[in-house]
């Protein structure tokens, strides 16, 4: 039985991983889009159109992968943890059902307009198609990160029966964590699509495809990145906060604090021993963990001690984390020196091109990284406190889970390599194809552009 | 058996019901002719190819919302039967998930790619479209069985699978009369015309099983008066076969008249199935073993999900009848990002 717990967890772990990828990108490169169509809108210059015409096609890619990707996901709730709906369905279940309703269908039939209606519908329906579709990843996630901050801090019901029943909607959808959870979600969204704007950029750019549509992008993905990492990094450590205040066995393992101290040195480096619940060859700076989380030298931090049976696996935790901070630190520095090299002489050099293009998909990296952290520290819990992953578990068998196992993982990687390598073949030909092709400008309104 | 409809834990069921059924039945016509122009992708000519995929382009994405819908309600009203149903078709699941995921991103890759890898790609797409359709029509057999296991259900759930292939196909093509003109119409008539005798079949075996099995749905369907008003149903489909095969005999005609109508027939008789086959299930979600009732979530989680519907699902219908409008017509040649 602990064996399909296993191969279960992976499984949904695989599915689930492989599916934020793409509305991670999708929910901010919809606003990009859409503005890139209000300045060609308001300005009439081609090289907005050219950018608008290049990103819908990574977007339409992109959206393709996460649609597909999330239907696996309705299925398996029920297949792999039937528990999980007949304990929390009749609160889960109005969230996902709002979810499909208002934004599925929305994003879904506009993305047709936005993508083969650009000679049959005016082009200020043109506009309205990429807005509501940028409008529907919105809603998507709002309804996904409520249910799952629920899941990670539960309020507004009461358990009848072993059945988690509606006391207060408002205190559902408001839960502690929701806000923290959907602002720290959007901006990692926010900076995934500005380094694949920056990186895809830069990568043409080092091709000597330096037209003005070249630069815009990459100034458009810099500037959005530089403008954001601060941001996220000030909410991240708000969200630390509510953490401690909601799930503090989950802080415990992220700072890998073994037992309760004042003044909680921050553990830079450390291997988490779990069979001695200690951390070997730990480098540690002095009472920085107090600092951060406590805002006092000397605060108090709980340690896994007082969670004896009831906290997450220490390494994975303690290690996203670190992945995910350490990335963001890698984008805090490169966006601002980017950002500095280009007010300064008005180009980039070849080196922080290249960084650039490295760091294409850095988004990805910190943003599963994040949600491992999460979910991973969420652990021995699938509702925080209410019902644990293995009680929700099905009784599936090791061979049936192994087989779909393989077969989803392949699968994804093949995507996963596919994907990446079709955007750099976009990018590649990019400038062949806008000169090959004649802008068609919707309802004529921009004759100027379509000669530029 | 059934608790007093008048009740909310009596009539919420059969109301979600409904909705679930109507997103299934939405789900089988509309995706059911992506899947079956999918499969007619590798008899097509390579200069074809684009034409089809840009007959279905603006649509597919949110067909296949309709799937995510039906098992989402699935999912939130009845969890119990969720778990029960999709445990016991899980392979068939499975195989239907990735043949999905490989449709939906081939739809991008094709489009994307040099060309060298476009045929690859259109393999994929058309093996995408061939297995989520076999998958379930094979789901549904195994379904309308009970989840019977042994060797004659597996073969009885393959035919089933092999026929609602053939439905969609015959789907398919009929779309394919309606929005292209020349010798891909012409093909497409062809394709129509070769689809129709397994999909009559497939409907014509479902029909014969569910009552064979089940004394309840025999004495359902033949007990009298039952037997006299449910009548037209069977001579219905009777008739809509032949009229589609009648007209796809003269098709294309001058002027295109006519070219709707076989998809319109294929559309009733789907319709007309799917209702024979909820009639005889009705009302149990498992056959034989959960009803609605039994497997039905808490009323005031159903009550918040149905207001929610209730505004949106105008709302969607609207918007879907828009898209409807700008594609109207005969298909473009691909215009696409």
């Amino acid at each position: 039985m602990i064996e399909t717990l296993v191969l279960a967890r992976i499984q949904f772990a695989a599915n689930i991983t492989f599916h934020i990828l793409f509305p991670t990108i999708t929910i901010a490169l919809g606003w990009v889009l859409l503005y890139f169509k209000l300045r060609f809108n308001a300005t009439g210059d081609a090289k907005w159109m050219d950018a608008y015409k290049f990103w819908v096609k990574v977007f339409a890619l992109s959206f393709a992968m996460g649609v597909v990707s999330g239907i696996t996901m309705s299925f398996q709730f029920g297949t792999n943890w039937p528990g999980f709906m007949q304990t929390v369905g009749n609160i889960a279940g109005p969230l996902l059902a709002y979810e499909v309703l208002t934004a599925f269908f929305l994003e879904a039939t506009f993305l047709g307009i936005m993508l083969f209606g650009f000679n049959r519908v005016s082009n200020r329906v043109h506009t309205l198609a990429t807005f509501l579709v940028a409008f529907g990843t919105l809603m998507s996630s709002f309804w996904i990160i409520v249910l799952n901050s629920w899941m990670q801090t539960p309020a507004g019901f009461q358990m009848i029966d072993g059945q988690a029943h509606a006391t207060s909607w408002m205190a559902i959808i408001f839960n502690p964590s929701m806000p923290y959870r959907l602002v720290h979600m959007l901006l990692a969204s926010g900076l995934t699509a500005a380094f694949l704007i920056a990186g895809i950029a830069a990568f043409r750019w080092l091709r000597n495809d330096r037209e003005a549509t070249v630069m815009t992008q990459l100034k458009t993905g810099l500037y959005l990145a530089a403008a954001l990492i601060p941001v996220q990094i000030l909410v991240g450590d708000f969200h630390g906060l509510n953490t401690v205040k909601h799930q503090p066995a989950k802080i415990a393992a992220i700072e890998g604090l073994w037992h309760t101290e004042r003044g909680a040195p921050l553990v830079l480096f450390a291997i988490p021993n779990s069979e001695k619940r200690r951390n070997d060859y730990a480098v540690e700076v002095p009472k920085l963990a107090s600092l951060i989380l406590t805002h006092e030298l000397d605060g108090e931090v709980k340690g896994l001690n007082e969670f004896a049976g009831v906290h997450p696996k220490v390494g994975p935790v303690f290690w996203s984390f670190r992945v995910m901070v350490g990335v963001g630190g890698l984008m805090l520095v490169l966006s601002w020196l980017a950002c500095w090299q280009l007010r300064r002489r008005g180009t980039l050099n070849v080196w922080m091109a290249r960084a650039l293009v490295v760091m294409t998909f850095s988004g990805w990296v910190a943003t599963v990284a994040g949600w491992w952290v999460a979910e991973i520290g969420r652990q021995p819990y699938l509702v925080y406190g209410v019902l644990t992953t293995a009680s929700a578990a099905a009784d599936i068998p090791a061979p049936l889970l192994i087989t779909s196992l393989a077969m989803y993982i392949t699968l994804y990687v093949l995507l996963i390599m596919a994907y990446m390598s079709v955007v750099f073949y976009l990018a590649r030909n990019a400038r062949v194809a806008e000169i090959g092709a004649t802008p068609v400008m919707p309802g004529a309104a921009f004759p100027l552009a379509a000669s530029a | 058996m059934s608790p007093d409809l008048a009740t909310p834990e009596g009539w919420l069921p059969v109301v979600f019901l409904g909705l679930m059924g109507l997103s299934m039945l939405l789900y089988v016509i509309l995706d059911g002719y992506d899947l079956g122009v999918g499969m007619l992708l590798s008899r097509a000519d390579d200069s074809d190819k684009d034409t089809m995929i840009s007959a279905i382009g603006p649509f597919w994405d949110a067909n296949e919302t309709w799937l995510v819908l039906g098992v989402g309600l699935l999912l939130v009203a009845f969890p119990l039967a969720h778990g029960v149903i999709l445990s016991a078709l899980y392979l068939p699941v499975a195989i239907m998930l990735v043949a999905l995921m490989l449709r939906g991103v081939a739809f991008e890759f094709r489009a994307k790619v040099r060309a060298e890898h476009k045929t690859l790609w259109n393999r994929v797409f058309f093996l995408g479209s061939l297995g989520a359709s076999v998958a379930q029509g094979a789901m549904l057999g195994s379904y309308v069985l009970g989840f019977e296991s042994g060797w004659a259900a597996a073969l009885f759930a393959l035919f089933v699978g092999a026929c609602v292939a053939s439905g969609y196909l015959l789907l398919g093509a009929s779309f394919l009369i309606m929005k292209t003109s020349g010798a891909l119409q012409l093909r497409a008539v062809r394709w129509a015309r070769g689809s129709l005798g397994l999909t009559a079949l497939g409907i014509a075996a479902i029909s014969i099983a569910t009552p064979l099995l089940s004394e309840r749905v025999f004495a359902k369907w033949f007990s009298l008066p039952n037997f006299l008003w449910l009548a037209p149903i069977p001579v219905l489909t009777f008739a809509l076969f032949v009229v589609a095969y009648r007209t796809l005999k003269t098709l294309p005609r001058a002027n295109d008249a006519l070219a709707w109508l076989p998809f319109a027939a294929t559309v009733a008789i789907f319709t007309l199935a799917f209702s024979g086959l909820a009639y005889s299930l009705y009302p149990f979600l498992v056959v034989g073993k959960i009803t609605i009732w039994q497997a039905a979530s808490a009323p005031e989680a159903l009550k918040i999900i149905l207001v929610g519907a209730l505004v949106v699902l105008p709302t969607i219908i609207g918007y879907t009848a828009f898209a409807y409008k700008v594609f109207w017509g005969k298909t473009q040649p691909l215009a696409y990002y």
